[in-house]
């Protein structure tokens, strides 16, 4: 045994030969780091910060489709100061935002609740809440056009032509408020399922057992919600708002397909405002200084979420005391 | 303080009933252990006392009321989780203080009442921890904490040491008993360890299969098992059973060897028994019946050795240091006063 053990280190002796500067760079903690970094660093350059860059460059020239622009400094956003369609897609996206959100929130976690009981048809009550996130964005968003259609609409149709409680049509989408709570509807529909699977999901992982000693320790139905469910959903919660924050600030996809901004430009969303600057008005440049314009806007809102509701001491992995 | 009192109760879960008829009196300020094998309805039982469970027929009382219809918060009674239960998003003062406060209890009395309990079950360092920061045994102690700041009728415990390594089960036997003895709570305690069960309890209920087999002191229980069941689960190693029948006022084995009874038993002539004695009461003595040693495991306080002894194979426990080899034969006997004769046919312990 002695034997092969010396074996071993001589052949080990053998091998390790006088070191090269190859060894040598291979051996510098630093350079292996960046090494093993350059793949995803790499994936992240083509994929986000590429991108990203030329939408912050041509933010920053007056370039239209066709023509190379140059640089003209933050002249874009100046114009924009001062360009009332831009405020008003501003407060739009904010309005849209926080009443969306709080929809989706306020009947998300009331369906969650909902399904974490025993109820009859549960899987099947399950199965059609995810249904309005299964469908493509556009299909249903065709759907709701055809809804607030003013010659088609089936609630026109319900309450003048079955119930007779009104003689003439809605005009949903004709002027700016009815149009701006239309898209609400829209998205609240859309969002319901992320919130209520997300959630439901973070109701589940609440044992059963501290209901029962909350029950035991005397809580109504009401308290054993505030004080055991919902600061135990607190961390799930805060990543579903972020995200949902993110999805409804940026959404595009719902507003240009049913008003595409209409009437008069009164329900623009930035996202929608910047597309339509820059695609079908060509103004490349503008357009893309509304999209950068929303970066700020998404930070706030992402760290406001996160730190707001998210990271609770008792969670794993922090100290206290 | 109070009394409990379960009558006839019975439970189904949709068509299967899983407790058959259960009866147990329980008197003010006792520890009462249900002790059983697992899925025989102790948790079952517990819950239905605590109200998590509703109960499919029979009476439950505590102190003279029946809570059958009575929500669980107000029985008066708390409960001792096996998974502890312990709110992970509160400390360990609030976990204690939590059932105070929806009381509305002043903030002054509730840490008032925070403090005693976790002076007696030394959590004093703790208080300002979450459920996370603590040790297995801490977290069991909260638990207890969190019942007894409510000073409540009676506590339930379901299996709370049996998350627990086996040196801290042992020292936290000893505090429950401590506590216990210090509170005279009445105490309701799940397990399914016959240890636990023998060092703890004022009085064993000995459940299988969703039926109460007896009930008891723990050494009525180890002296005089009303069945077979009874007589196999109490007492530790198990009690040996030979098999025979009763002939001219001694006990025949089926190999034919004779043993003595424990008393004259001229009912049970010619009839199939079963012939119990622990490892404990079998003597060496010279005069004995021959065994053949299989195995012998020294222990140090006693020496346990397995053998095959009219027949049957037989654990005996010897104060004294047996230095029989496997294969040699020694001569051993039961002690007479302390053996046990049951009915083969119903299980039943045999009384002349
Ligand atoms: N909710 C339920 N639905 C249907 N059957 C149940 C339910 N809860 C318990 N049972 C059944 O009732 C019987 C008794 O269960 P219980 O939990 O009381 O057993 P236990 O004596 O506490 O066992 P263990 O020692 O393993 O905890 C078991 O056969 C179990 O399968
Ligand atoms: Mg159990």
């Amino acid at each position: 045994m002695d034997a092969t053990v010396d074996v071993g280190l001589q052949r080990l002796n053998f091998v390790r030969a006088p070191d090269t500067w190859v060894t040598k760079l291979f051996d510098y903690k630093p350079f292996l780091v960046f090494l093993c970094l350059l793949p995803s660093m790499g994936l992240l350059v083509v994929f986000l910060t590429y991108p990203l860059g030329l939408g912050l460059w041509l933010s920053m020239t007056d370039t239209t489709i066709g023509q190379p622009g140059h640089f003209v400094g933050l002249e874009n956003f100046q114009e924009l100061m001062d360009d009332p369609v831009f405020w008003m897609s501003v407060t739009n996206t904010i309005f849209y935002t926080v009443v969306a959100t709080a929809g989706k929130f306020t009947l998300g976690l009331w369906l969650a609740l909902l399904l974490n009981h025993h109820i009859p048809f549960k899987a099947f009550i399950r199965a059609i809440v995810l249904l309005p996130w299964i469908v493509p964005t556009v299909l249903s968003a065709i759907a709701w056009w055809w809804i607030y259609s003013p010659q088609f609409s089936i609630v026109s149709y319900v309450f003048v032509d079955l119930l007779h409680w009104s003689d003439t049509y809605f005009n949903f989408l004709g002027s700016p408020w009815p149009a701006r709570w239309s898209l609400i509807v829209a998205n609240i529909w859309r969002g319901i399922p992320f919130v209520a699977i997300t959630l439901l999901a973070g109701l589940q992982t609440i044992s059963p057992s501290l209901y029962e000693a909350a029950l035991l320790d005397g809580a109504s139905g009401w308290q054993k919600f505030y004080r055991i469910t919902v600061p135990l959903l607190m961390p799930i919660l805060a990543v579903a708002l972020t995200l949902s924050v993110l999805f409804t600030f940026s959404d595009f996809q719902l507003v240009y397909a049913i008003t595409r901004g209409g009437p008069f430009n009164t329900t623009h969303l930035m996202a929608t405002l910047a597309f339509q600057r820059a695609i079908p008005g060509a103004q490349l440049g503008e357009g893309a200084a509304i999209a950068v314009s929303m970066i700020p806007f998404l930070i706030a809102a992402t760290l406001l979420c996160f730190f707001g509701v998210g990271r609770r001491k008792w969670q794993q992995g922090e100290a206290n005391d | 303080m109070a009394t409990v009192s379960i009558r006839n109760v019975r439970k189904t879960f949709g068509s299967t009933e899983v407790l058959h008829g259960v009866s147990v009196g329980i008197e003010d300020g006792e520890f009462v252990i249900l002790v059983g094998p697992s899925g025989c309805g102790k948790s079952t039982l517990l819950r239905m006392i605590a109200g998590l469970e509703n109960i499919s027929s029979g009476e439950i009382a505590i102190d003279d009321r029946v809570v059958n219809n009575v929500a669980p918060k107000e029985r008066d009674i708390a409960m001792v989780f096996q998974n502890y239960a312990l709110y992970p998003h509160m400390t360990v003062r609030d976990n204690m203080a939590f059932s105070l406060s929806l009381a509305n209890m002043p903030k002054s009395m509730i840490d008032q009442q925070v403090q005693r309990a976790a002076g007696i079950l030394g959590l004093m360092p703790y208080l300002n921890r979450y459920p996370r920061q603590l040790s297995g045994g801490q977290r069991q102690r909260v638990a207890m904490g969190r019942a007894i700041v409510r000073d409540p009728k009676v506590f339930l415990f379901d299996e709370p040491l049996s998350n627990l390594d086996a040196k801290l089960r042992v020292q936290m036997r000893a505090e429950i008993k401590e506590l216990h003895q210090r509170l005279t709570t009445t105490t309701v305690y799940v397990t399914h360890d016959q240890i636990e069960a023998m060092t703890m309890a004022d009085k064993i209920v000995v459940m299988n299969s969703g039926n109460v087999e007896q009930i008891g002191a723990p050494l009525e229980l180890y002296d005089r098992p009303n069945n077979l069941f009874v007589a196999g689960f109490i007492g530790s190693p198990a009690m040996n059973f030979l098999k025979g029948t009763v002939a001219n006022g001694a006990f025949r084995t089926d190999d034919g060897t004779t043993l003595p009874l424990p008393n004259a038993s001229p009912g049970a002539e010619g009839r199939p028994m079963v012939y119990g004695v622990r490892p404990e009461h079998f003597q060496l003595s010279g005069d004995g019946l021959p065994a053949t040693v299989h195995v012998v495991e020294p222990t140090g306080s006693e020496t346990q050795v397995i053998a095959t002894f009219a027949g049957t194979q037989v654990l005996c426990a010897f104060r004294e240091r047996v230095t029989a080899k496997p294969g040699e034969t020694i001569r051993i006997t039961p002690t007479q006063a302390l053996s046990h004769v049951f009915d083969a046919a119903t299980g039943q312990r045999f009384v002349a």
